[in-house]
């Protein structure tokens, strides 16, 4: 039998039980790889389920550097008796088994094609543990142990991982190391020279970080200054707002008072939650919210308030398998629209596509001062992938000579010194927008009453059809403005005729995607888009490609309509390449896509 | 139409300890119907800020959508005021409230906008205790969208023994008792010397206030039963479904002592006896103010006046314990960790 060999390139599958403790395990082999200087991605399919049912953790090493999802895998662990017969027959030809075998496999398990490696955890456990649940959490540990010997990597990098991770913690130390030592040693005594798996150290992570898109944003926002987050639980969102609370109490805490500079309420439902957004906004203060798509719908009548009455808002969008409630705990890029459009009236809205979590962490930064400065809602799409798994990213950066645009806000002197009469949706500066107070400056300038209903330039009530209209198109000047400040996409050209669009968690596979259809003989350009409204380079790019792939993780290609819609592209020029199972899409996906419709359209110009 | 009062002034005009006349605390003139309950409702409102002394500017005013909630333009012009949508006004004075501790919030609903669509927000901005006027405008019906039944008591239906409601009315003060608010009131729109007493010590109230205001809609009504005026208007209604005629009323008016009952006859001729609460138990007692409410609702009345007063000293931001400056007055350097911590944080996530 072949056994499959490779250094650094090779996925891993970690099949657990929910509840079990394996995250912190997996996670804990996943650092270590990347301690290792080896590019790694890790990605947890999870179920929507507290404890009990299955849940697997893919672990990708690649030293080409790429993080997408890649389909198949060569090594499973296998702790879940409820999915391994799926686990054991999927595993690629070549691949290895690894499973506890204080339990025999059952019998009708047999492939001759892959190896199985048999490591007794839970007896290795019971013989050296006595308590029941640390039985049960250093099994894991016991088995990342094993792993790290049949890789041939280097064990201090574990020792050294246990030993930061529990620094606050000490006596927990040596017995996670001791559970680690189990497992190295029972390997190397049973297993030695079987698995031709090699993890190796390189040198190629830099000063790389490993973080969750989900905590790049909430610190993200304390940096961006929030001071008030009203918001709802829901999956894959509330880390976000967990990761803001945890830094608020790390860097909000005034140190003399004890007390918080930040107000983060959980409200009642996602309509409070955005609702506290806007009066808090409205009120002067930098406010968010996090959520995901059924949030979005709830809060819809609130997004055209915010978008009529021009407030800032930023909103979060975790995305995830829609309709309804979907496959709540999958990835997908489903809610494009209903962003960019959301409420009833002619509304749209600001949109931005990250696709790290550095991204993340600077996008909520620009998203917050795109907000105040637009005084409109501003949404950010990242998604469940992003949001909810470690990815390798560029270090956060903060630059020191950055303000916050806080737009324009008169204040008691601008008041005062203000000679004509003040509008507050008045376009003096001809982009659109307007000036606006805040509630409490001046005894007697400024104040004004705000409404959803159609008002004129001076926030008073009219139901003048031509008023209404000026103020509508006013706010069109506003998105034009907005086309010119918000993020431009990415691209990279070399005169080839036909294009890919990648947006948000889509474009993880780019690189591994452009390199396979090169290996083939392909070569085309590449944009990645990072706002909406579309920029003039979005634009240029589409008319200057004839064909265009476009990328996207939802069955109706949301983002093609909204360039055939914004853009006035011919629809036919657009292809669309969906991925919309729920998880993250992968390179061989796009690469089969595309050939087939460029092998599909030769071969009927053949004809 | 919404238009500007003037600045005329007169120059022998009352004025406050600020030196600021009633007319610093008006706003624009109203566009409800003539003798409609909710623009007494706002004159109390003018007259209690203008008492109070309290500077206008440092007032924010919320409503949500009705009739009720167009009156925030009709008073105190100098401040900031925010119309949001249908039943949410209490999220928005949330966040407002959030953003700046400092300000006096007075938020304005309808009985549709508390007891309907916005019920699960009223719940819960009673429960958050936070620091804030929460004025119903109780009129039995949906004004604006002319006349439908709403979820609280019928205003009329005390006047009319036997005639019950098909569906369990909502007694808004019971259900802010029962939730936690510290101040509750009920008051009737035409006895201003009443009411504005009440508003006064919902200013004074630290936390959440609640006052429930019955305020009879003079252009509908839900109740059943009509004198031949209210006929006219309704059959006019039925055969023609668009409101072309809308009668001329006088707002009404009452003094009564505290302790007892008083009949007040609505315009479409129902009636309701309101009976002024004599205090006579202890107002800080829950279980009693629920029992007082319970008792006169059995003589077939509706109890005024101030039910039940306790502070809770903690508000919403000394619950979560937020700094004592407002947050949306910190600045960059307050807020902002800076590149200093980098070093640690990114190296926290290698
Ligand atoms: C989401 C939504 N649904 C329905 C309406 C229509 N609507 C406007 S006012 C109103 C009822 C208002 O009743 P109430 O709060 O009692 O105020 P009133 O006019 O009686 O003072 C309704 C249903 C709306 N504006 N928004
Ligand atoms: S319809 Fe009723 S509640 Fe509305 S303004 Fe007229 S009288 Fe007042
Ligand atoms: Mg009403």
């Amino acid at each position: 039998m072949n056994r499959m060999k490779a250094t650094n390139d090779f996925v891993i599958l970690f099949a657990n039980i929910n509840g079990s403790g394996s995250a912190s395990a997996n996670n804990l082999f996943a650092k270590a790889v990347f301690r290792l200087g080896i590019p790694v991605s890790a990605k947890n399919i999870f179920p929507s389920n507290i404890q009990g049912l299955p849940t697997w953790f893919e672990v990708r090493v690649s030293e080409k550097g790429y993080l997408g999802r890649r389909e198949g895998y060569d090594f499973v662990v296998a702790t879940n008796g409820q999915t391994v017969v799926k686990d054991y027959q999927e595993l690629e030809k070549g691949g290895y088994f690894f499973y506890d075998s204080s339990r025999r496999l059952p019998e009708t398990l047999k492939r001759d094609d892959i190896t199985e490696i048999g490591i007794p955890l839970t007896n290795i456990c019971n013989e050296n543990y006595t308590d029941p649940r640390l039985r049960q959490i250093f099994k894991n540990i016991v088995y990342v142990g094993a792993l790290a010997y049949l890789f041939d990597m280097d064990f201090s990098v574990f020792e050294d991982s246990i030993k930061s991770q529990f620094a606050k913690k000490a006596k927990l130390i040596e017995p996670n190391i001791k559970a680690l030592k189990l497992g190295y040693d029972h390997a190397q005594e049973h297993y030695n020279d079987i698995c031709q798996l090699n993890i190796h150290r390189r040198n190629l992570t830099g000063d790389k970080i490993m973080m969750e898109g989900n905590t790049a944003t909430g610190l993200g926002a304390v940096f961006a200054g929030v001071t008030v987050a009203g918001w709802y639980p829901i999956t894959p969102s509330t880390s976000v707002i967990e990761a803001f609370e945890s830094y608020c109490r790390k860097y909000r805490v005034d140190a003399e008072t004890g007390k918080n500079k930040f107000a983060i309420v959980q409200a009642e439902d996602e309509l409070a939650a955005i609702g506290i957004v806007i009066g808090a906004a409205w009120n002067g203060a930098r406010s968010f919210t996090a959520t995901s798509g059924p949030g979005v719908s709830l809060m819809g009548e609130f997004l055209g308030l915010a978008y009529f009455a021009e407030i800032p808002v930023f909103l979060v969008d975790i995305q995830r398998s829609g309709p309804s409630t979907g496959m709540p705990t999958r990835t997908q890029q489903s809610d494009v629209l209903a962003a960019a459009y959301a409420s009833h009236g002619d509304t749209k809205h600001v949109l931005l596509f990250p696709a790290n979590p550095k991204e993340c962490f600077d996008m909520t930064v620009i998203g917050l001062d795109l907000a105040e400065r637009l005084q409109t809602p501003v949404l950010m799409m990242s998604d469940l992938d992003l949001g909810m798994n470690t990815h390798m990213s560029d270090p956060i950066q903060w630059d020191e000579s950055q303000v916050y645009d806080r737009g324009k806000v008169l204040d008691y002197d601008g008041l005062e010194k203000k000679k004509e009469r003040w509008g507050r949706y008045l376009d003096v500066d001809g982009d659109g927008i307007p000036y606006r107070t805040i509630p409490g400056t001046h005894p007697t300038k400024g104040a004004f009453f705000t409404r959803g209903s159609s008002h004129d330039e001076y926030a008073v009530y009219t139901e003048d059809g031509k008023i209404y209209a000026r103020g509508m198109q006013r706010l069109l000047t506003k998105w034009d403005t907005a086309k010119t400040i918000v993020p431009q996409a990415s691209i990279s050209e070399n005169n080839n005729d036909i294009g890919v669009v990648y947006y948000g968690t889509s474009s993880f596979v780019a690189k591994e995607a452009d390199d396979m259809l090169t290996d083939l003989g392909h070569q085309f350009d590449e944009m990645r888009i990072k706002a909406f409204p579309f920029g003039s380079e979005v634009e240029e790019f589409i008319k200057a490609h004839s064909t265009l792939f476009v990328v996207e993780q939802n069955r109706d290609a949301q983002m093609k309509s909204l360039l055939v819609n914004e853009l006035q592209v011919v629809p036919d020029k657009l292809i669309e390449v969906l991925n919309i199972d729920g998880m993250p899409i992968t390179a061989q996906f796009i690469v089969d896509e595309i050939l087939e419709h460029i092998n599909g359209k030769t071969s009927e110009e053949v004809k | 139409m919404s238009y500007i009062i003037s600045d005329f002034r007169h120059p022998n005009a009352k004025v406050n300890d600020l030196g600021l006349s009633k007319r610093d605390y008006e706003g624009a003139l109203s566009t409800l119907c003539a003798g409609c309950g909710h623009d007494s409702i706002s004159a109390a409102i003018v007259q209690s800020f203008f008492e109070m002394n309290i500077e206008p500017h440092k007032v924010v005013k919320t409503s949500g959508i009705g009739c009720s909630s167009k009156t925030p333009t009709y008073f105190l012009g100098r401040a900031h005021g925010f119309n949001s949508v249908h039943g949410r006004m209490p999220s928005v004075s949330t966040g407002a409230n959030m953003a700046n501790k400092d300000l006096q919030y007075i938020g304005i609903s309808g009985d549709g906008d508390t007891a309907s669509i916005g019920m699960g927000q009223f719940a819960h901005v009673v429960r958050r205790n936070l620091n804030m006027i929460y004025l119903v405008m109780n009129n039995g019906c949906y004004g604006l969208t002319k006349g439908q039944d709403s979820a609280t008591a019928d205003v009329g239906s005390a006047g009319k023994k036997g005639v019950a409601n098909q569906f369990a009315a909502i007694d808004l003060c019971q259900l802010a008792l029962q939730l936690g608010a510290g101040y509750v009131a009920r008051s009737f729109s035409g006895d201003k010397k009443q009411l504005v007493p009440l508003i006064k010590g919902a200013i004074e109230h630290q936390g959440f206030a609640f006052i429930d205001v019955i305020s009879p809609c003079v252009t509908f009504n839900n109740t059943p039963s009509s004198t031949k005026g209210y006929e006219y208007v309704r059959d006019h209604l039925d055969a023609t479904g668009t409101i072309d005629f809308v009668p001329e009323r006088q707002e009404l008016k009452i003094i009564h002592p505290e302790g007892t009952s008083k009949e007040v006859k609505l315009h479409d001729g129902s009636k309701l006896i309101l009976k002024k609460n004599s205090h006579d138990y202890d107002l800080s007692s829950k279980r009693e103010a629920m029992n007082t409410i319970e008792t006169v609702r059995e003589e077939h009345k509706i109890l005024t006046g101030l039910i039940y007063l306790h502070e809770d000293p903690k508000d919403t931001h000394a619950k979560i314990n937020s700094v004592d400056k407002p947050l949306n007055s910190l600045s960059q350097a307050e807020v902002c960790p800076g590149s200093a911590v980098l070093d640690d944080l990114n190296a926290g996530f290698r």
